[in-house]
């Protein structure tokens, strides 16, 4: 009925498919320290990529009822070096310039006069909490607008006073629920918080969504991700 | 399901044993693949965990266990998120592989746990834990074996579910939803590794237990003399 052979045959036919396996020694290259990093590098990359396949620009992200939201007062602050970089409200402005018409700076004021939009949505920190804040502002799509900026560029990046400094990607940027955001809880923000500006953007991870802005930038090209991507985070990271 | 079976004859003595195929090419390579993506998952999750060992509120954060650095892969938490979405796509792709595999070539028999494997579940539980007869052999896998490697698969699954609820809660915001929200998705995928963890803990202890000759049928495909075709 069955297939007879020597012992010996088997053996051969038992090496042969054990031999087959060997190709799985390339995962190996993982271990090797001279290849880790880029093998990893490549893996965030695809990853990025992915991300940014998955963005839907229509999507919204979930928003909640006032009953959902974390207290203020326990809303983390977070801030990556100072709670409080100093920032002189009187003089303060967002000089905005790359690919814009009216590059300048703008004051808080100016900003305020675009419509307000406020949202409930959830802030997510790469670390692994979530709160449910409540978020007020302008569309950062309204005063790309505004300031005649060239959406087809792919990056709008940030400057903030404590020399953080952040990149997002133009879908992002143009998303309905990404606010240039002066309020929270209904209040102005606190300095903690990134008064007098701070971006609130519902579609990305907390390190994202830059704290005390002062400058604005319409670019294509970047030579700095950002302050926790150029450590080796995720340079997309949207939820 | 055919299964290939071979007669060995020792050329010495004449003695015949039989052996059969029991692992296909593409099962091995899924097994061997998947052992190691599991292990760099569960080894950076750990370190991901690290950075925020709770489940609670981050104010006040009430801190659920100081999960040892050295039982973590990574060494910060931007490391282990570089290994942990480097190592999402292998284990995805390999359970892709596998599941697809079992399905189309009709492997799937082997291990799926089927209604009738059912009435032999208890008669395995007490021969295992309860110093119980052994029940007859008649497959490769007996009805608790299928029931644990079926769960295995299902766990597996609702690792990558649980994952991208996880990685992508508005993308996915119908994913997280299901699980009750972002906040939740992440207990559930936490808890999911323990549940694998447990299943990898009985597997090796299994494996041990059931010697060499099992063991090396996981690299070679054949099984030499299996229990079910004994005389």
């Amino acid at each position: 009925m069955n297939l007879r052979i020597d012992e010996r045959k088997f053996k051969r036919i038992s090496r042969r498919e054990l031999l087959k396996l060997t190709p799985l020694v390339a995962l190996g290259a993982f271990a090797v320290p001279a290849l880790q990093k880029p093998l990893l590098k490549a893996g965030l990359g695809f990853s990025d990529w992915a991300s940014g396949k998955l963005f839907r620009p229509g999507h919204m992200a979930p928003t909640f009822a006032d009953s959902d939201l974390t207290p203020f007062s326990k809303f983390p602050i977070n801030g990556y070096d100072v709670d409080d970089p100093g920032v002189d409200f009187d003089r303060w402005t967002l000089t905005v310039a790359g690919a814009v018409q009216k590059a300048g700076d703008y004051t808080l004021a100016q900003i305020q006069t675009l419509p307000k939009f406020t949202q409930n949505t959830r802030h997510v920190c790469v670390e692994g909490w979530d709160v449910i804040g409540n978020f007020g502002g302008v569309r950062l799509s309204d005063f790309l607008k505004t300031v005649g900026a060239d959406t087809t560029a792919r990056f709008v990046t940030v400057q903030c006073a404590d020399d953080y400094y952040e990149s997002l990607d133009m879908a992002t940027a143009l998303h309905p629920q990404t606010l240039l955001c002066y309020e929270m809880y209904g209040q102005p923000l606190t300095r903690e918080h990134g008064a007098p500006l701070r971006l609130n953007i519902p579609t990305k991870v907390g390190y994202k969504q830059a704290k005390y802005l002062t400058d604005l930038k319409v670019t294509n090209v970047i030579e700095r991700v950002g302050y926790w991507e150029d450590q080796g985070y995720s340079e997309f990271y949207g939820l | 399901m055919s299964t290939q079976v071979i007669a060995i004859e020792n050329v010495k003595t004449g003695e015949v044993t039989e052996a059969v195929y029991e692992h296909p090419l593409v099962v091995r390579v899924c097994h061997w693949v998947n052992a190691v993506s599991l292990f760099v998952m569960v080894g950076s999750g750990l370190q991901i965990f690290r950075a925020f060992p709770s489940f609670g509120a981050k104010i006040p954060q009430k801190d659920l266990i100081n999960w040892p650095k050295a039982f973590a892969i990574g060494g910060w938490l931007g490391g282990a998120l570089q290994w942990h979405l480097t190592f999402m796509w292998i284990y995805l792709a390999t359970g892709l592989v596998y599941v697809g595999y079992q399905i189309f070539s009709g492997n799937y028999k082997q291990v799926l746990f089927a209604p009738r494997d059912l009435p032999g579940v208890w008669p395995m539980v007490r021969h295992y834990f309860f110093f119980g007869p052994k029940p007859p052999v008649r497959e490769a896998y007996n009805p608790l074996q299928k029931h644990a490697y079926t769960s295995a698969i299902g766990l597996g699954v609702l690792s990558v579910l649980t994952g991208f609820a996880v990685w992508k809660p508005v993308q996915f915001s119908w994913l997280a939803w299901m699980m009750g929200g972002f906040h939740l998705a992440r207990l559930w995928h936490f808890l999911i590794m323990w549940a694998i963890l447990a299943f990898v803990f009985g597997h090796l202890v299994m494996v041990v237990l059931h010697g060499w000759n099992n063991f090396v049928s996981m690299l070679t495909g054949w099984k030499k003399d299996p229990e079910y075709l004994s005389k």
